[in-house]
């Protein structure tokens, strides 16, 4: 009976979660259906217009989709230097001793970090530091933004390569071994290689993260509403048009805007479940 | 053994059931603003919500805390925001909504009753600029429409030389900072331009957001503030509360009148020395009065005309009524100026009474 009972709460709470993300995409789909309808899909996905004047509105998703598309792939980008040394020494070289466990808590410590802190670390401190460097007049851009970004998915891909790495059976580690090859080398040819597709799957969760992270973004990129042509330039992301411009939006605004949350939630999906597919066929 | 983990688990069961009734309670009594009627001879006792503009929101804060203190009346105001303010009274969530920018022909015929529009204090657009040993920086209207615009790029641009004779401007970018989110301090801010600058009328507008030319965009008046306050060559518009609340640097701008003038109260509440409409939805920007500092606004508190709506008790109307009576009430208007707001004038607080004046219960009107 309590088996029963059990049974049917688990259930019940696994439904509840399954149809409030249904709920979601329905709210996300009706809403914006009058945006989608005014300007049409294509229209809306590649056009750059942002133009809320009365009278004259426009919308165009395409400076977003850019935005959030060039700094998630540049943090990706700059992440890498730092999260994959990380689960080399925490994965391989110090796997199980104690450096590593505070090496690691050290770096999850990253994710507890509020979004905000990041973002005003980025303003006050390394804000002055790419205008002192003279790459731009006021330090804000898409630049700057990716370098807080990388910071912020840093543990992400990180904690979740060194599991895959770590993951590397001893046998074939030991059978390098014994026939004389080096450390650097195992690693090279046989855990990397092992490995190899796990770490990709990692970093592909690690930028579905990036795509939606929304405050430290908004408070670096500049919030400019046309797409960045150069490193320095200022722009927008989807994330952060939204939480700039939801609070004041009514009408066909307000529809595009959820439109582009729609959207973003599209590609974050398509992302996070090609990184499942990836890890799925490992794990098989 | 089976029976006792029968009752731990009809124990943990019962609990969960009592934990959620009492949750359902919490929410019935949250959500239950129901008129307490009169406890205490003659004074109608009623508790009154309130959310919109954020611009007045330290003020209001303020003055509803004072409020309650004298009546015993809770008012509970939500910062979310004009537009908000607006949608709010149209569902008929809230006793009032406050917005920064007048119900336009449109908004107004689009509410389901006649809405009266009760100017609550004044304030005022400041620009702030970021440029080392600068002091009293002198902008005109047409300067500032520039600048914004993208066409007036170097602090040193001969024409901002011709009107600063004095100081002694760098060769410097100018980087202009507007609101990334839609706010009634750029409606104010770019009313004031299009009725200085006719490019700007022409290729801008006004608006709550508008379609950017030029600069970096922040988000909120504390956004900009931070944004101006670490760039060097920067110029920001900040609303007044804000600004004048910290030690900015803040330029001098030049009226209708030709005169050079700061953002003080006495400025700011000059602006509505002229002649105003009875139902006060008017925009005070660009005031031909001397001493008027140009980029000046009401705030107001909106509210239905007729209080019998949504089964709303006589008792909350006359509350409603006799809180408004008390925004505008010198009382209030002192606190305006403390905070770095400017009191209404003495033409706009007739108004505003007359306006009170006007709400009606059952088509009554309120006594208070």
């Amino acid at each position: 009976m309590k088996d029963k009972i059990f049974k049917y709460l688990l259930f019940l709470a696994a439904c509840l979660v399954l149809f409030l993300s249904a709920g979601m995409v329905y709210a996300l789909i009706s809403q914006s259906l009058s945006a989608f309808s005014h300007f049409g899909v294509t229209d809306f996905v590649t056009t750059a217009d942002w133009d809320p004047r009365e009278g004259e509105e426009k919308y165009g998703a395409l400076s977003f989709i850019v935005g959030t598309l060039s700094t998630s792939l540049l943090a990706l980008l700059f992440c890498i230097p730092f999260s994959f040394p990380v689960a080399l020494f925490n994965g391989e070289y110090f796997k199980g001793k104690k450096i590593a466990t505070v090496v690691s808590s050290i770096v999850d410590l990253l994710a507890g970090i509020p979004s905000i802190v990041f973002g005003l670390w980025g303003f006050y401190t390394l804000r002055p530091f790419i205008i002192s460097l003279g790459l731009s007049e006021q330090g804000f851009g898409v630049l700057t933004a990716s370098v807080v970004l990388a910071i912020m998915i840093i543990p992400y891909a990180s904690s979740l390569s060194t599991e895959f790495i770590s993951m590397v059976p001893n046998k074939l580690k030991e059978g390098a071994y014994s026939l004389g090859d080096t450390q650097l080398n195992v690693i090279a040819n046989v855990s990397l290689p092992v490995a190899g597709s796990g770490i990709f799957a990692s970093y592909i969760l690690a930028l579905g993260r990036a795509l939606g992270e929304t405050m430290a973004v908004t408070m670096l990129i500049g919030n400019t509403n046309d797409i960045p042509t150069k490193l320095t330039d200022t722009g927008n992301t989807m994330a952060s048009i939204i939480a700039n411009q939801f609070g004041e939006a009514d009408g066909l605004k307000l529809s595009s805007l959820i439109a582009i949350g729609l959207l973003l939630f599209i590609i974050t999906a398509l992302i996070n479940s090609f990184a499942k597919l990836v890890m799925q066929r490992i794990l098989k | 053994m089976q029976q006792i983990n029968e009752t731990i688990y009809n124990n943990v069961t019962m609990k969960k059931l009592s934990f959620l009734t009492l949750i359902l309670l919490l929410v019935f009594a949250c959500g239950n603003k129901e008129t307490k009627n009169n406890d205490n001879a003659g004074a109608d006792k009623a508790d009154l919500s309130g959310a919109g503009a954020t611009f007045p929101q330290p003020f209001y804060n303020i003055i509803f805390k004072d409020y309650t203190s004298k009546t015993g009346n809770n008012v509970t105001y939500g910062g979310i925001g004009s537009g908000g303010g607006i949608r709010s009274l149209k569902d008929k969530t809230v006793d009032f909504g406050a917005s920064d920018a007048y119900l336009s022909e449109t908004e107004l015929s689009e509410m389901e009753a006649e809405v009266l529009h009760i100017p609550t204090c004044m304030g005022a657009v400041v620009l702030s600029y970021n440029l080392k040993d600068v002091k009293d920086l002198k902008l005109t209207g047409e300067l500032v429409a520039d600048i914004f615009l993208g066409k007036i790029t170097k602090w040193d641009d001969s024409r901002i030389k011709e009107i600063n004779p004095g100081l002694n401007l760098p060769n410097k970018t100018i980087t202009p900072v507007y609101r990334s989110d839609g706010s009634g301090t750029t409606f104010v801010f770019t009313d004031y331009l299009t009725k200085v600058s006719p490019e700007w009328e022409k290729s801008m507008g006004a608006g709550k957001s508008l379609k950017w030319k030029a600069g970096i965009a922040a988000k909120g008046n504390p956004g900009v503030a931070g944004s101006v306050a670490q760039t060097d060559g920067s110029i920001g518009y900040i609303g007044s509360e804000y600004a004048l609340s910290l030690d900015i640097p803040i330029a001098l701008l030049q009226n209708s009148a030709g005169n050079f003038v700061e953002p003080s109260a006495a400025n700011i509440s000059a602006a509505a020395n002229i002649e105003l409409p009875s139902d006060m939805r008017t925009m005070v920007t660009n005031s031909p009065e001397a001493s008027a500092y140009p980029i000046s606004c009401f705030t107001w508190i909106i509210v239905y005309k007729e209080q019998a709506y949504n089964k709303r008790s006589e008792a909350q109307a006359n509350v409603l009524s006799d809180f408004l009576n008390y925004v505008i009430s010198p009382d209030a208007q002192n606190v305006a100026a403390n905070i770095h707001y400017a009191p209404l004038p003495e033409k706009a607080l007739e108004n505003a009474k007359n306006i009170v004046s006007q709400l009606t219960y059952n088509n009554e009107s309120i006594k208070k």
